[in-house]
């Protein structure tokens, strides 16, 4: 089965042309690439290079940076500020990456722009873009209305758009696709408005609808026990806003889920409301749910279980096991067995949590009802921007760590719509402070701390990379910062023009090894000067 | 499913204060009516005041029996709020002909109501759909539930507030200044954003000591502090500002606020709400 589908991948590799992106790429740890949101299916965002290590890291310089605008076509918005989120791709010396409307093409080398693609202006939520996928010569991105477009990765021109849902229904696509074989996998977000979650796999070619799987389930399926109704599990929302994982040897595409809806009204949905909040496996090729684990059961504060699931292979007590890891939102480190979803940890990784009254059998914290919002509000931690976030974490397999951004933050939870339907957000919560922000190493065996560092005025709950040559990419206000994976010390920083606000990611390029980071409306380019010959 | 951003928090705070006073200023407050559409939502809606005003009345007489008070559904009549039909409408495009021919085959009848009735009754449904998908705009209940005399001996005892306020002092007349809710908000987080109110005080504002290696310290209000570098400006209004290099030079922050800081690990909701009732006693 195994060799089958490398075969076919292969297949596929074998049809690519020359630039293109052969999907099989996407299977192997890449050096010479960054070719997926990740850089590879792993989630790890660790890096093989060494030629930047913690030796020489200090020396570290700017090699280019460019800013990009949005501005300039006819009829569209001004040139509003741009604000990449994206992960760029690097496929064949050439840099992939977006804005909301926008995708932008630029040489690796040297910063300069190639083509410019925008989307024409719409009333969607331009909140953020994740990122591009690549699949041959396609590009292939999610726009703030909800469609899915395909470019030429060549030119930058369009190749077709479909419609993944209706925007008036206040839904907002951010997403970075993800390329599994010959799936186009994205997801959505918008919990405004009470509407269903979804995944859904797109043909490469034509964009034609595959599968689409509920994040709720229906009539009959399993899980709608934990719904009062059919009715309040169709609204329950469940949005899968971040791109997941895959693992190729199970054959599963690894997920998380958003929280369910109303967001902080939870009388007209009692239960434990799955798949809401959930990592969820599914096979990329059917859309079928294999397994599931839930970090927040019947959520009330906005913790959605997005965060990156990372995968590796590694020992757990002494045995080599498939796993998977996620620091989740709701303030919770989990490690998970990847066959089947079963809890090895359950360890808290900020602590002032105060909403969980222990765990159930699954190892998944059960909620306090005496946390749920009230309409005179009650003192929770974390608020509902979490003890972490959207923003990428990063495992080395060398020092087996899991790097993560955190904040140790309170917030007053208030109940707004005591309707026996209530809709919508049903609620708000009120920031009151926190308790200092820091970056975290966790061990992945027992999800202690191994080190900290706390950052001396908030921020930091930012984008990881991690590399074998023993460095740490990070980022807090405007500095760039590298740290030393194992020890925890900085040993480099640059300050930007803007806070560094998409991933950092890292390729290799005539024999030189460069740092990539997007910082608001630029992207700059770093490397390690090497003596002229 | 809100996404994180730089100083989100601080931000969330400053636009829940803003919020909370577009509705208090606007419809009043919807402790008195749960189902009260708040001014901010009004208003956001972009509809016609009178018109909603309008389609409120004909809405209760003519819908209300079957699709419930608010629009949120009935016995055998759908909700509302979250159709699809409501959602994709544009100034009545396709909810009017439902309205005029009915759903005889599901049990809604035809109406006779004039078009510009019918107009009314759907700026009235966009504005309930308005309401319900803007938090921004949603309306703060009463968070007055706490009992005054036990925040009165929380603020004189266990959460020792009395050794920096005075109900006669700083305190004096707080409770007539806000309302319940914007006095939560303010007590339990004083710095209520930048630069904006209650963030400027120059009582709550962060002093910092840096001490060089050479030459004598330095003292005044923080600037500005990371990893790298610190800046401040002293009494006298001079900017002040000092690269970082590990533990070199010396810093020493001290934030007023601190003592809020450390409560809100040990705050009951109780307590909370107790020592709101007691300070809005304090006229």
């Amino acid at each position: 089965m195994m060799l089958r589908r490398l075969l076919f991948l292969l297949s596929i590799a074998l049809a690519a042309t020359a630039q293109g992106l052969a999907p099989a790429t996407l299977l192997q740890q890449p050096g010479d690439a960054w070719p997926t949101y990740n850089g590879d299916y792993s989630g790890r965002r660790f890096s093989p290079l060494t030629q930047i290590h913690s030796g020489n890291v200090h020396t570290l310089s700017l090699a280019w940076s460019t800013r990009f605008s949005a501005g300039g076509g006819r009829g569209a918005a001004p040139a509003a500020a741009v604000q990449i989120k994206a992960t760029p791709l690097m496929v064949n010396g050439i840099l992939y990456f977006s804005a909301p409307n926008n995708v932008w093409a630029a040489d690796a080398r040297t910063g300069r722009e190639l083509w410019h693609y925008q989307y024409p202006p719409n009333t969607g939520s331009t909140i953020g873009n994740r990122g591009v996928a690549m699949y041959g010569n396609w590009l292939y991105f999610e726009t703030p209305d909800s469609n899915l477009v395909s470019v030429d990765a060549k030119t930058g021109k369009e190749r077709w758009k479909v419609r993944i849902a209706d925007p008036k229904l206040d839904y907002t696509s951010t997403v970075a696709p993800v390329v599994v074989g010959n799936h186009i996998l994205v997801g959505i977000g918008g919990d405004h408005l009470d509407n269903p979650g979804f995944l859904e796999s797109h043909d490469p070619e034509t964009g034609a609808v595959q599968w689409k799987w509920w994040t709720t389930p229906r009539k009959g399926q399993p899980g709608i026990e934990t719904w009062p109704d059919e009715y309040s599990a169709a609204h329950g929302t469940g949005m899968a806003w971040i791109p997941g994982t895959y693992d190729p040897e199970l054959n599963l595409y690894i997920v998380g889920t958003g929280n369910p809806n109303p967001v902080m009204a939870e009388k007209s949905r009692k239960g434990d409301n799955l798949y809401t909040c959930s990592i969820v496996a599914l096979n990329p090729d059917t859309g079928k749910l294999v397994w599931y684990f839930q970090p927040s059961p019947h959520d009330t504060h906005d913790w959605d279980a997005v965060e990156t699931p990372v995968i590796f292979n590694a020992t757990f007590n002494g045995q080599p096991r498939q796993l998977v890891a996620q620091a989740s939102r709701n303030g919770y480190y989990f490690l998970l067995d990847r066959a089947t979803g079963k809890r090895l940890v359950t360890a808290p990784f900020i602590d002032t949590l105060n909403w969980a009254k222990g765990l159930d059998e699954k190892g998944q914290p059960i909620p306090d009802p005496a946390k749920y919002p009230t309409t005179d509000g009650v003192l929770v931690s974390p608020s509902s921007n979490g003890a972490t976030n959207w923003q990428a974490p990063s495992f080395d397999p060398e020092t087996g760590l899991l790097y993560v951004g955190t904040s140790r933050n309170y917030s007053m939870y208030y109940l707004t719509d005591t309707d026996d339907h209530p809709e919508g957000w049903g609620g708000l919560d009120t920031a009151v402070g926190g308790d200092g922000n820091a970056l975290l190493a966790i061990d992945y065996q027992t999800g202690k701390i191994v080190w900290r560092h706390d950052w001396p005025s908030g921020g930091g709950v930012n984008n990881i990379l991690t590399t074998a040559g023993k460095v740490l990419f990070t980022s807090n206000g405007n500095n760039l910062i590298a740290f030393h994976p194992v020890s925890g010390k900085i040993l480099w920083h640059s300050g930007l023009m803007a806070a560094p606000s998409g991933g950092p990611i890292s390729y290799l390029l005539d024999g030189r090894q460069f740092l990539l980071v997007a910082a608001g409306d630029s992207l700059y380019a770093f490397a390690v000067n090497q003596p002229v010959q | 499913m809100r996404v994180l951003e730089l100083a989100a928090g601080v931000a969330l705070l400053a636009t829940c204060l803003s919020g909370q006073e577009a509705a208090v200023s606007g419809a009043g407050r919807a402790a008195a009516d749960k189902n009260a559409i708040s001014a901010a939502a009004l208003a956001g809606s972009k509809e016609d005041p009178a018109a909603f005003e309008r389609g409120a009345k004909l809405y209760a007489a003519n819908c209300a029996g079957c699709h419930g008070a608010v629009a949120r559904g009935g016995v055998g009549a759908p909700d509302l709020v979250r159709s699809v039909l409501v959602l994709d409408d544009e100034k009545g495009i396709l909810i009017a002909p439902v309205i005029r021919d009915g759903r005889v085959d599901q049990g809604m009848p035809k109406s006779s109501l004039p078009d510009s009735q019918i107009a009314d009754i759907v700026a009235w449904l966009h504005v309930q759909t308005y309401a319900a998908g803007h938090r921004s705009t949603y309306a703060f209940q009463d968070v007055l539930t706490g009992n005054a005399k036990k925040g009165e001996a929380y603020f004189n005892g266990a959460g020792g507030c009395h050794t920096c306020h005075s109900p006669t002092g700083d305190l004096k007349g707080i409770g007539a200044k806000y309302d319940g809710f914007t006095l939560q908000a303010r007590w339990l987080q004083p710095r209520g954003g930048r630069g904006g109110r209650g963030g400027a005080s120059a009582r709550s504002a962060i002093k910092v000591t840096v001490t060089p290696l050479s030459g004598p310290p330095v003292t005044g209000t923080l600037d500005r502090v990371d990893d790298f570098s610190v800046s401040l400006r002293d009494a006298g209004g001079d900017y002040h500002s000092f690269t970082r290099m590990g533990d070199v030079p010396k810093v020493e922050i001290r934030d007023p606020l601190k003592g809020h800081t450390d409560l809100l690990s040990k705050y009951s909701d109780a307590d909370i709400h107790n020592m709101t009732a007691y300070l809005v006693t304090l006229k």
